[in-house]
C-alpha cells in the first residue's frame, strides 16, 4: 500500500488546486479567527486583570471554564444564532467562511482572555508602582503590560490557533463541508474517512501538521529570540 | 514606534481582515441539502459542473443525514432539498416547509457482511429474511442511528421482519454512511448502506455484498423547493431552476452518465 | 556639566500636615509634619520597618495619606515634575533606548523632541554603547544607572531614592552616588532612604530621622551627626538595634 507520507507528499508536490484551496481556507479561518479573537481578547483580559467591579471572580471562572467548551456546542450556538430562523438570521451567514471564524472566535475567545489575564496580572504585581510613579494611568498601561507580556502572551495564542485549527465540530456544522466554499483541512478528513479513503485522510492530516508545526516552530524561534533579546 | 501606535494598527489590520471577510461572497448560489450518500459518492462532483456551465449559477451542497437536511430546510438555511426518505419528505411538503416533491432518481441499498458470513444471509432470498437470520445468529449489526434516509429503511426493514432490534450484537453509531461502514468492516458486522456509498467506499476490510434485489431495498431520492412563502429570503427562481434541470433530460442524462468502476450508480426516474 | 541651582521651584516646598497612614488599624506612620525644601538633599534615616518608604511613597504620591495633608507649592495633588527612584529597578523588557523613552511618551511629547532627550541623556549617562541592549539583561549597577537617568529624563525639580544602592557592589554604590550629587549640583531636589551611614553622611544637608512611623528628629546633617538628640537617633548612630 502507499503510505500516507507518499500520499500526503504527492498532493502537495502536485499542487493540486483543489487541495491548496482548502488550505488556503482553513488558514484564512483560522488566522482570522485568532486575529479577531486577539483584537477582543487582549484588552478583555487586561482589563479583567486591572480593574476591580462586583462579579469580575464570576466573569473570571466562566471565561476559565469556556475553555472546555465543546467545538460541537460551540458550533452549534453559533449555528442557531446564524440560521436563517435564529435571531441573526438576516445577516445570511450560516454556511460561509465567515460563520466559521466566528465560531471559531467563540472557541480560541476564552483561551486569549484568561491566559492575557494571568499574564497581564503577573506583570502589573511587578509593574504596578513604577507604572504609576513615571505616571502611567491604569487605561496606559494595558497597551504596556501586553507589550511586554508579548513572549507569555505568544503562548496563548498559539494555543487558540491550535484549538481552532484542529477542531472539526464546530466548522462542520456552522460551515457545512461545502465543496469549495467551507471545506477546510478538518472537514476534508472527516469527508474522506467517511468515504473510506483513510489513506487520503491521514495524508491530509500530515499536512494540517506540518503547517501547524512549522508555525509553532516559527513562533517558538521568535520566541527564544525575543528572550535573548529582551530578557 | 510608540505602543499606542502598534496597537493601533494591529486593531486596523484586523478590522480590515473582518471586511475582506465578510465582503467575499457576491455571486450568484443557491444551497442545497443533501445527503452524505449523494455527496460521499461523487455525484455532485459530476452533476453539479454541468449545471453551472449551463446556467451560471453555483450550487452549494450541505451534506447531512435526511433528518438533519430536512431540519435545515425547514429553519430555512437551503433553498432546496434533495433527500431520500419518502415519508418524511412528504411530511415535510405537507407541513408547509417545502413547495412540492419531486422523482429524481432512485439507487438501492444493499446488505453487506463479513465475507465468511456467520448468519447464513446468502441463503436468504427477501431483505426480511436476511434481517430474520442476522438477528437470529451470533452476529453483529452496524446501524447508522441518526435518522437518516438509510436508518429510516433500515427500520422498515426491520418492522417488516417483526423484529425489535436490542442488544449487544445491535450497535447504532450514531454516525454517517461511511463511519458505520468503517465500524462494520472492524467488527466485522452487517450493515445497510445505498450501493453508492457502497461501491464508492474504500476501507471495506471483510465486508461483501451478502444480499441485493430484493424490491424493498428500493431507494428513491426527491427533491423539493423550500417554500418561499414560509421562508421569504429563499431563491426560488435560482432553486426552482435546478429542480427543472435536475428534472430535464440534460439532468437526468447527467445522472445517469455517473459512474465508479463502471458501474452506474443513480437510475433516473422523472416523470 | 554643572548648573546653577534655581533659586525657585514652581512645587516645592512640599509641606507634610499631620500626616499619617494607617493598614486597617496599625498606624505605620503617625503624625508625620514635615516640610521638603527646594534645592536641598534631604536623608531620611530609621531603622527596618521604621517607615522611610512608606513615607518616600506618600511624598511622591503612590499613596494617600489616611489622615493629614501633603502640599505642594503649586497647589496640584500631584506634579509631574518629580520621579522616584526604588531599590530594586523594575526597567521595562525592551532596549535601554526604549525604556528612556517610555515616560516621555507618556507625558506625550513628540517624537522629534523624545529622540533628541533620549540621545542627550544616553551621552550624559555613558549608556550609549548599551542603547540597543535589553534593559532586563544589564548588571545590576548599569539597571540602576539606567532607572537614575530614566528618572532624569522626567526633569524632576524633586527626586526621591529609595535605598538605591542597597543591593550594589561599593564601585556601582559610588557611580549612583556621583550621579545623585551631579543632579543635586544641578538643582534636582533630593530625597533619599538609606541604610547605609556613610552615604548618609556623605550626601546629607538635611537628616529625618524615623522612629516606630513617627518623625523624631528632622535638622541639618551637620548639627544631626554631631549630636542626635533622642535617644533613639544616638542609639542607631551607635549602631544599636532598636526596633
Amino acid at each position: 500500500m502507499d503510505g500516507p507520507f507518499t500520499t500526503a507528499l504527492g498532493l502537495i508536490l502536485a499542487a493540486d488546486p483543489a487541495l491548496m484551496q482548502i488550505i488556503g481556507l482553513s488558514l484564512r479561518v483560522t488566522l482570522t479567527a485568532v486575529l479577531v479573537a486577539c483584537a477582543i481578547g487582549l484588552p478583555l483580559g487586561a482589563a479583567l486583570a486591572l480593574a476591580r467591579f462586583p462579579g469580575r471572580g464570576a466573569v473570571i471562572v466562566l471565561f476559565n471554564a469556556l475553555m472546555g467548551l465543546p467545538p460541537v456546542v460551540a458550533g452549534l450556538i453559533v449555528y442557531l444564532m446564524l440560521s436563517r430562523s435564529g435571531p441573526l438570521g438576516d445577516l445570511a451567514l450560516l454556511f460561509t467562511p465567515e460563520a466559521m471564524i466566528l465560531a471559531q472566535t467563540v472557541l480560541i475567545l476564552p483561551i486569549v482572555v484568561s491566559l492575557t489575564r494571568s499574564v497581564v496580572a503577573d506583570i502589573w504585581d511587578e509593574y504596578r508602582e513604577h507604572l504609576q510613579s513615571l505616571g502611567a494611568s491604569r487605561l496606559r498601561a494595558v497597551p504596556t503590560l501586553l507589550w511586554d507580556g508579548r513572549v507569555s502572551l505568544l503562548t496563548g495564542v498559539l494555543a487558540g490557533f491550535g484549538r481552532a485549527s484542529a477542531e472539526v465540530g464546530a466548522v462542520l456544522i456552522v460551515g457545512g463541508n461545502i465543496a469549495g466554499h467551507t471545506r477546510t483541512m478538518t472537514t476534508a478528513i472527516t469527508l474522506e474517512t467517511s468515504r473510506g479513503n483513510l489513506g487520503l485522510a491521514v495524508a491530509l492530516g500530515i499536512i494540517l501538521l506540518s503547517l501547524t508545526l512549522t508555525l509553532n516552530a516559527v513562533a517558538w524561534g521568535a520566541g527564544q529570540w525575543a528572550r535573548g533579546r529582551l530578557g | 514606534m510608540t505602543r499606542t501606535r502598534r496597537f493601533t494598527l494591529l486593531g486596523f489590520a484586523s478590522g480590515l481582515a473582518m471586511l475582506a471577510a465578510f465582503s467575499a461572497s457576491a455571486q450568484a448560489f443557491i444551497t442545497v441539502a443533501s445527503t452524505t450518500s449523494t455527496e460521499n459518492s461523487g455525484l455532485f462532483g459530476h452533476i453539479l459542473p454541468i449545471f453551472q456551465a449551463d446556467t451560471g449559477v453555483e450550487v452549494r451542497v450541505v451534506s447531512q443525514g435526511t433528518g438533519q437536511a430536512l431540519e435545515t430546510g425547514r429553519r430555512g438555511d437551503a433553498d432546496v432539498v434533495f433527500v431520500h426518505a419518502r415519508a418524511q419528505e412528504e411530511a415535510f411538503v405537507a407541513e408547509g416547509y417545502g413547495v412540492q416533491r419531486f422523482d429524481v432518481m432512485y439507487n438501492d441499498f444493499v446488505i453487506v457482511g463479513p465475507g465468511d458470513d456467520p448468519a447464513g444471509v446468502r441463503a436468504t432470498d427477501t431483505a426480511a429474511a436476511a434481517m430474520t437470520a442476522i438477528a437470529g445468529a451470533p452476529a453483529s449489526f452496524a446501524s447508522r442511528g441518526d435518522d437518516s434516509g438509510t436508518h429510516s429503511a433500515e427500520k422498515a426493514l426491520w418492522a417488516a421482519a417483526g423484529i425489535e432490534p436490542a442488544g449487544e450484537w445491535y450497535l447504532s453509531t450514531g454516525s454517517g454512511m461511511g463511519a458505520t461502514l468503517n465500524t462494520a468492516a472492524q467488527v466485522p458486522a452487517y450493515a445497510l448502506t445505498d450501493r453508492g456509498t457502497w461501491l464508492s467506499f474504500q476501507n471495506r476490510g471483510p465486508l461483501e455484498i451478502v444480499s441485493e434485489g430484493d424490491p424493498v431495498l428500493f431507494n428513491p431520492y426527491g427533491i423539493i423547493l423550500v417554500n418561499p412563502e414560509r421562508h421569504g429570503h429563499v431563491k426560488a427562481e435560482q432553486g426552482q431552476a435546478f429542480i427543472d434541470w435536475i428534472l430535464s433530460d440534460a439532468g437526468q442524462q447527467a445522472i445517469a452518465s455517473f459512474t465508479v468502476g463502471g458501474e452506474q450508480l443513480f437510475f433516473p426516474s422523472a416523470q | 556639566m554643572t548648573q546653577m541651582r534655581p533659586i525657585t521651584s514652581a512645587i516645592l516646598p512640599l509641606r507634610l500636615e499631620g500626616a499619617s497612614y494607617a493598614v486597617g488599624d496599625k498606624p505605620l506612620l503617625s503624625d508625620i509634619s514635615l516640610i521638603v525644601k527646594p534645592g536641598r538633599r534631604l536623608v531620611v534615616l530609621g531603622a527596618n520597618g521604621a517607615g522611610k518608604s512608606l513615607l518616600l511613597r506618600l511624598c511622591h504620591g503612590l499613596i494617600a495619606p489616611t489622615a493629614g495633608r501633603c502640599i505642594w507649592a503649586d497647589g496640584s495633588s500631584r506634579p509631574t515634575a518629580q520621579a522616584m527612584v526604588f531599590q530594586r529597578p523594575v526597567l521595562l523588557r525592551r532596549s535601554v533606548a526604549a525604556n528612556l523613552d517610555y515616560p516621555l511618551a507618556l507625558r506625550g511629547l513628540s517624537r522629534l523632541s523624545r529622540r533628541d532627550m533620549v540621545a542627550r541623556t544616553l551621552a550624559r549617562f555613558g549608556l550609549d554603547p548599551l542603547a540597543d541592549q535589553p534593559a532586563r539583561l544589564l548588571s545590576g549597577g548599569e539597571q540602576q544607572r539606567l532607572a537614575l537617568a530614566r528618572a532624569w529624563t522626567m526633569t524632576p525639580e524633586v527626586l526621591f531614592l529609595d535605598e538605591p544602592t542597597s543591593a550594589l557592589d561599593p564601585s556601582a554604590t559610588r557611580m549612583i552616588e556621583e550621579m545623585i550629587e551631579s543632579f543635586s549640583a544641578e538643582g534636582i531636589t533630593i530625597v533619599l532612604t538609606t541604610h547605609n551611614l556613610g552615604q548618609a553622611r556623605r550626601l546629607a544637608e538635611d537628616v529625618a530621622f524615623l522612629h516606630r512611623g513617627q518623625l523624631i528628629e528632622h535638622r541639618p546633617a551637620a548639627d544631626f551627626f554631631a549630636g542626635p538628640q533622642a535617644p533613639e537617633a544616638r542609639a542607631y548612630l551607635a549602631g544599636d538595634l532598636i526596633w
